[in-house]
């Protein structure tokens, strides 16, 4: 079957720097597709390269078989990562203005009481909060009832209630079997909400399955802190793996059952002790040797 | 070209400049003011020399010439001079070849002068012309006219979509299927609209605070008005087509408005200038405006006798468009 969207060996250099360097992924229909990395690994202008804003170097991409076109434009909904709207609309104004430029749109109505923007519909948009201008820009982004949905970096710079939100939001259009295209550098807003995620770092993806099966490929193991004064310097037999930072402990254990029974046989103090799965985050920093925000 | 999706982003235009209040208030009153001040500063007519035009040998003049406190002027186009007595420009005309003078009969300098020539040995026929005296701030409206419409359009379209691409509106416009045509034509239509609606009121504004001469017809003022603001807004699509920066848009803006402001005529004519400057002044669509606008406001004239000004401006326009929307990019 014809994947929904494919990208093929997408390059994009600017002078010496590649920004991005033949990236490739294709993407099923229905899938929500998480494209992670640090601020500047290239996510950014590979979703523009995908969503035709921008001219690869080299590269193509394919919207159901076909190379970006007229079609594309139609059944594709956007939200770029700052997104401005002309100087004194208001936002009921903003929606019309974009519900005009489709021939298959939804209903404004219902796009008001999803995104809640029903309170301040009459509101210049240079005067909304963080979350209300992306629920605004989320609700521009659905007006034409998009097949294919990119949202790159929603929710950076919205605070944890308003991210929660949008998530919401987002698990409601997936309901909708609607095809996600998401760029996050958060871990977390990945592992929530895509189906299937690559990670990118220098313009190369490094990476790519669902969330489970990445962790479940990379780590057979699970992290145990504690703080670092209820350990002593030798534990014996010493663990394969032991890190002290921050004055704290933390052991890599692949069985857990045995690691604690050995740290109560030694008479180490369990209180404050937490046990925790291997995370995205923590894939990220075995795969690249840096932080993902750094 | 989708005519629902032209007229939303035309009607969004609209509003955003009609709610840009700080903009929209330097549009009408800026030039309001422009005009009134003149007219203060120009009522005391404090002229307190006579102007005579001299056609002819100087030598025959049985001395009048030499007369103190009298500027005369050498004059080579009799018809011309004539008009400037008529508008008591010159207080009178002498044409010492053909022995006649030209004076005006509502002129009261002209009054004076004729009996210091007749106390002279100096024998003219007499000639008289009438016509009201043309004051600075009549001469001056049609190119406060112009130059607003200028600065509205260059800006207006120029500057405004160079901040839309700095922003990100345009690459957000881009990922529709809005097309370039029908978002610049808005923009065209928009500001079109817009700057007549600006105009119409910073001329009925003015008038009714100084009163100005109006010798022709409304209708070929607004042709010439509208000739002349689309060719302004097409120079102005040529800045907006591709420049990403603000400050440099606005540099350039500058650039062109403030040279094409002072050798278009609009605040002073361009008679004594040097001859180069006359012909580069008849390459700035800001020359063709004033000088048409002039023509109807004060002498009256039809479309027939400013048509080389509108084709002109026409010409210009396909130009400048041309460049404009060929060169366009949304990013």
């Amino acid at each position: 079957m014809t994947p929904l969207l494919e990208a093929r060996r997408l390059v994009k250099h600017y002078r010496e720097v590649k920004a991005v360097d033949g990236v490739s992924f294709s993407i099923p229909k229905g899938v929500c597709f998480g494209l992670l990395g640090p601020n500047g690994a290239g996510k950014t202008t590979t979703v523009e390269m995908i969503e035709g804003i921008l001219p690869p170097t080299s590269g193509e991409t394919l919207y159901l078989g076909s190379p970006i076109d007229e079609r594309f434009r139609n059944d594709a909904g956007i939200m770029f990562q700052s997104t401005a709207l002309q100087d004194y609309i208001r936002v009921n104004e903003a929606l019309r203005l974009f519900q005009s430029f489709y021939r298959r749109t939804r209903p404004l109505e219902e796009l008001i009481e999803r995104c809640a923007l029903g309170e301040f519909l009459d509101r210049d948009v240079q005067r909304l909060s963080g979350g209300q201008r992306q629920r605004l820009l989320l609700a521009i982004a659905l007006v034409n009832d998009p097949q294919i949905l990119f949202l790159d970096e929603p929710t950076t710079g919205l605070d944890p209630q308003s991210r929660r939100n949008f998530w919401q939001l987002v698990h409601d259009i997936k309901k909708e079997r609607k095809t996600l295209v998401l760029t996050t550098h958060y871990m977390e807003e990945a592992y929530e909400l895509c189906d299937e995620i690559a990670i990118m770092d220098h313009g190369h993806i490094i990476a790519q399955g669902t969330p489970r099966a990445l962790l479940k490929k990379h780590f057979d193991n699970a992290v145990i802190s504690l703080p670092a004064d209820h350990v002593p310097d030798s534990l014996d037999p010493h663990p394969d793996s032991i890190h002290r930072s921050n004055g704290q402990v933390e052991i890599l254990s692949e069985d857990i059952n045995r690691s604690i029974r050995q740290l109560v046989e030694q008479g180490v103090s369990l209180a404050q002790m937490q046990v925790r799965s291997r995370t995205l985050e923590d894939l990220f920093l075995e795969l690249t040797g840096h932080d993902l925000r750094g | 070209m989708g005519l629902g999706r032209f007229s939303t982003v035309l009607q969004a235009r609209n509003r955003e400049f009609l709610r840009d209040r700080m903009a929209l208030s330097w549009n009408i009153v800026l030039p309001v003011l422009i005009v009134i001040g003149f007219a203060f500063a120009f009522t005391s007519d404090n002229k307190d020399i006579f102007k005579v035009g001299v056609h002819g040998q100087e030598d025959r003049n049985g001395g009048f010439l030499d007369t103190e406190h009298i500027q005369f002027i050498p004059v080579s186009d009799i018809p011309a001079a004539v008009t400037k007595v008529e508008r008591h420009q010159l207080d009178m005309l002498m044409d010492l070849a053909e022995e006649r003078y030209w004076i005006n009969g509502g002129s009261a300098k002209g009054y004076v002068l004729e009996k210091l020539l007749a106390a002279s040995e100096l024998k003219l026929a007499r000639q008289t012309v009438s016509g009201e005296e043309i004051r600075y701030v009549d001469w001056l409206i049609p190119g406060v006219l112009g130059m607003n419409i200028m600065f509205s359009s260059l800006f207006g379209v120029g500057y405004v979509i160079v901040r839309y691409r700095k922003n990100g509106v345009l690459k957000r416009l881009k990922a529709t299927p809005l097309s370039a045509f029908e978002f610049l034509s808005a923009q065209v239509a928009s500001r079109l609209w817009m700057i007549t609606l600006v105009t119409i009121l910073v001329y009925a504004g003015t008038n009714l605070m100084v009163g100005f001469r109006m010798n022709g017809s409304y209708v070929t003022l607004l042709l010439v008005l509208l000739a002349g603001t689309l060719s302004m807004i097409s120079l102005g699509l040529i800045i907006a087509a591709r420049l990403v920066n603000e400050e440099a848009a606005n540099g350039l803006l500058n650039l062109i408005s403030w040279p094409m402001m002072l050798l278009s005529g609009v605040w002073f004519s361009l008679e004594g200038s040097p001859e180069v400057v006359q012909h580069f002044a008849l390459l700035l669509p800001l020359t063709h405006i004033t000088t048409a606008a002039r023509a109807v406001m004060i002498d009256g004239a039809g479309v027939l006798d400013i048509g080389l000004h509108l084709l002109v401006l026409m010409l210009m326009t396909v130009i400048f468009m041309t460049i404009g929307a060929r060169s366009f990019r949304w990013e």
